[in-house]
């Protein structure tokens, strides 16, 4: 790899088309949040309302899925180009995991 | 390897290799050592062939033969196999995909320490009181009851090295994904480089659950911790999962690189395209996946329960596919090639029909109601061998001889190579083909000896009897590599003469920077294409000649590592020796401090200037 060293200047179109870019982002951004807090408040009010713990369980974890992956794609970025193999790992990881909770919880705890 | 040809004294060249971050100087470290180990390994195997020779012998006593098996299984495995591996994949995979180092040099070479340190320290059990006694497996219900310390020697010396492992994998990938030369494609790339990746992935998945295991197990026994004690809310049953969960992947670790290797031999040697490159790909991508989902049917006797065990036993006969399309398309790639016999391809022609014996075996014991017939008996030890054996010491075996030029530039005798090909597979096949009839007479493994009317007594002398040609054919072996070091004659570049992948390109002895100018990747077997087009340099050249930035060697690997082999001591005694914690504390401090050390120095490395590559010296200073 030669490191020569290289400057590039921005056009104000490609100016303009990042700026464009990284508002639309922010706007993903907050909104997330928001859904965010949203899907806390709701975990919160299962929790509070005296729900049977079969029901307040087994949602507390689908809204916590929800926000892992809301969390991957918009705020660590993993809908952007480039990261597919990142992407690839985890969720094969993920699988790998699952499967294995899977396996233990039924065939050992059950 | 520029070092060799300036002639350096005994403690320059021990220095250099003490500090390297060369990955062509790493795989020599790992020849070196995963090399030693199979000795070891190898003559612990002698010794148990030689106790159960005949029966009712009393050459070793049952506990020292549990001891034996024990490590005979661990070393082979952990300490054998998987370094040499990594010896070739660090030896060829930076040079096949055109990178100058792997991705992470430093950590290169504190993975290949931690595997010295962690196999050191799992060695010395044996002179420390009694060398662990559970079989490789170490099955929490046996390994909790060992008494002394052989189980603790286990525990942190496989985490150690394992940790070594997982560092080396996770190079692996990150280098095959980000240092590929410009052209290099994901399907452009050799199949070696491609099994290296998987074989990295299933490394990065499946040492987390060992590294939690071993964990467990050290909690349950320096501190009663009772995971897997059933009388105190625990279960033994844990430990069997998780180290499956790791053991499958890990036997797949052990075989993909090595499907790797032969299918570059065969291409290379039937001097044709890989016969169905793209399904070759895939397959290796769908065993990586597969061997995910079907961990227990090490365990279909364990009592999981019928519908456990038949989706398991699915799962598992599904692997069966995916390797048969390798092995046709390996019959396709010779079919009609212009085959040249060399020691290599020999290898490699008798690898198929042994590993489909022990594929065959592998779907036998995969129908669960036939496994518990054949579960812990002779049989299994068959089937492993013929797959390990017939598949990864083959390939291994192949592997140093079709890559030493790469990595040496001189050649193995091919006439003594031939005579340990032969020897070593006659005497493979009369050692374990046998062991199979063993198992359905019913001769269970892991016994240290046998009565004499059981009718197996001659079945277990013509396996022992097998035993000694392999002995011969590793010691000729050994003589052939003395043999071709002392006459160093030097072979130059593309030494087989049909080398179709980048790393035959490269001039020898190989440049400690690998590429003066980064290459052009035009296609698959891309060196083959340049042959073909009549381009002497043998590339294609993606940039200009410019400065080389490269990392400094380090001695802070070696440091580290050896901090975490002095911390074992201290965690081994812990509770019994006055001095094993401050020992223990002493370890961390070690390593965390050179940990800091290096976090806190900045080392940038240094550039080779573009003034001294031009010049006929190649930049040497
Ligand atoms: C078609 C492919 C394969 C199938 C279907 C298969 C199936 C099996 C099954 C069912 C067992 C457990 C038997 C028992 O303990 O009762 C087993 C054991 C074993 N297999 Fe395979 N196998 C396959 C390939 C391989 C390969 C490629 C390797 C290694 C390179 C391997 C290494 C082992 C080892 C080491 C054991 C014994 C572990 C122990 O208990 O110590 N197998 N195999
Ligand atoms: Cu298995």
């Amino acid at each position: 790899m030669a490191h020569d060293v290289q400057n590039q200047m921005r056009t104000k179109t490609e100016f303009e088309y990042t700026r464009r870019r990284s508002a639309d982002e922010m706007r993903g951004q907050v909104t997330t949040f928001a859904i965010m807090i949203f899907l806390t408040l709701i975990a919160f009010t299962a929790v509070y309302a005296d729900f049977s713990p079969n029901l307040v369980v087994p949602i507390i974890l689908l809204l916590a899925v929800i926000q892992v992956i809301m969390q991957l794609y918009y705020f660590m970025h993993m809908s952007h180009k480039g990261h597919e193999n990142a992407k690839f790992f985890l969720f094969s990881g993920a699988f790998v995991a699952f499967l294995t909770v899977l396996t233990f919880v039924t065939i050992i705890w059950w | 390897m520029s070092s060799i040809a300036q002639k350096k004294g005994f403690g320059a060249t021990l220095w250099d290799y003490l500090t390297t971050v060369d990955h062509k100087k790493i795989a020599i470290l790992y020849l070196v050592t995963g090399g030693f180990f199979f000795i070891v390994g190898g003559i612990e195997a002698m010794l148990i062939r030689i106790q159960l020779a005949k029966p009712d012998n009393d050459f070793v006593s049952a506990g020292l033969y549990n001891e034996i098996i024990t490590m005979h299984g661990t070393t082979m495995i952990f300490l054998a196999a998987m370094p040499l591996i990594f010896a070739f994949m660090n030896a060829v995979v930076p040079l096949q995909i055109g990178a100058r180092d792997v991705a992470f040099p430093f950590l290169n070479s504190l993975g290949f320490w931690m595997f010295f340190f962690g196999g050191i320290f799992l060695n010395l059990s044996w002179f420390l009181g009694g060398a662990p006694d559970a079989g490789w497996t170490s099955y929490a219900s046996l390994s909790l009851a060992s008494p002394g310390h052989g189980i603790d020697f286990y525990a942190l010396g496989l985490q150690i090295s394992g940790g070594g492992t997982l560092i080396a994998g996770i190079n692996f990938l990150v280098t095959i994904i980000n240092m590929r030369a410009p052209g290099m494609t994901y399907m452009r790339m050799p199949l070696f480089t491609w099994s290296t990746f998987v074989a990295s992935a299933l490394i990065l998945f499946a040492f987390p659950p060992l590294t939690v295991g071993l964990f467990l197990m050290i909690f349950d026994r320096m501190f009663d911790a009772n995971f897997f004690d059933h009388t105190m809310g625990g279960n033994t049953v844990i430990w069997e999962h998780l180290f499956w969960i790791f053991g499958h992947p890990e036997v797949y670790i052990l075989i993909l690189p090595m499907f790797g290797v032969f299918s570059e031999i065969f291409a290379t040697f039937s001097r044709k395209r890989l016969f169905g490159y793209s399904a070759m790909v895939f397959a290796t991508v769908l065993i990586g996946f597969l061997g995910f989902m079907v961990w227990a049917h090490h365990m279909f006797t364990t009592g999981l329960g019928a519908t456990a065990n038949a989706i398991f036993a699915v799962a598992t006969m599904a692997i069966a596919v995916p390797t048969g399309v390798k092995i046709f398309n390996w019959l396709l790639t010779m079919w009609g090639g212009s085959i040249k016999f060399t020691t290599a391809m020999l290898y490699a022609v008798a690898f198929i029909p042994m590993f489909v014996i022990g594929g065959v075996t592998g779907v036998m014991q995969a129908s669960a109601p036939l496994d518990y017939q054949l579960h812990d008996s002779y049989f299994i030890v068959a089937h492993f061998h013929y797959v390990i054996v017939g598949g990864t010491v083959l390939g291994l075996l192949a592997g140093l001889h079709f890559y030493w030029p790469l990595m040496f530039n001189t050649m193995l005798d091919e006439t003594l190579g031939k005579i340990t090909f032969w020897l070593f597979l006659i005497g493979f096949n009369l050692t374990f083909f046998i062991q199979h009839f063993l198992g359905l007479l019913g001769m269970p493994r892991r016994v240290f000896t046998y009565g004499a009317d059981q009718g197996w007594d001659l079945f277990n002398l013509i396996s022992s009897f097998g035993a000694i040609f392999m002995a011969v054919a590793v010691t000729i072996l050994l003589i052939n590599i003395v043999k071709t070091i002392a006459q160093n004659k030097a072979v130059g570049r593309d030494p087989w003469g049909d080398g179709r992948t980048l790393e035959w390109a490269i001039p020898q002895p190989v440049p400690f920077y690998n590429f003066k100018q980064t290459p052009l990747v035009r296609g698959l077997d891309t060196f083959w294409i340049e042959k073909q087009e009549g381009n002497k340099e043998g590339m294609t050249y993606a940039e200009p000649v410019g400065d080389i930035h490269m990392p400094h060697n380090s001695f802070i690997p070696f440091v580290m590592a050896f901090g975490l082999f002095v911390g074992a001591f201290g965690a081994l005694y812990n509770g019994e020796q006055a001095w094993a914690v401050p020992v223990l504390i002493l370890g961390l401090l070690i390593t965390f401090l050179s940990m800091g050390t290096r976090s806190l120095k900045d080392d940038l490395g240094y550039h080779i200037h573009k003034e001294d590559l031009m010049d006929k010296k190649g930049g040497k200073h």
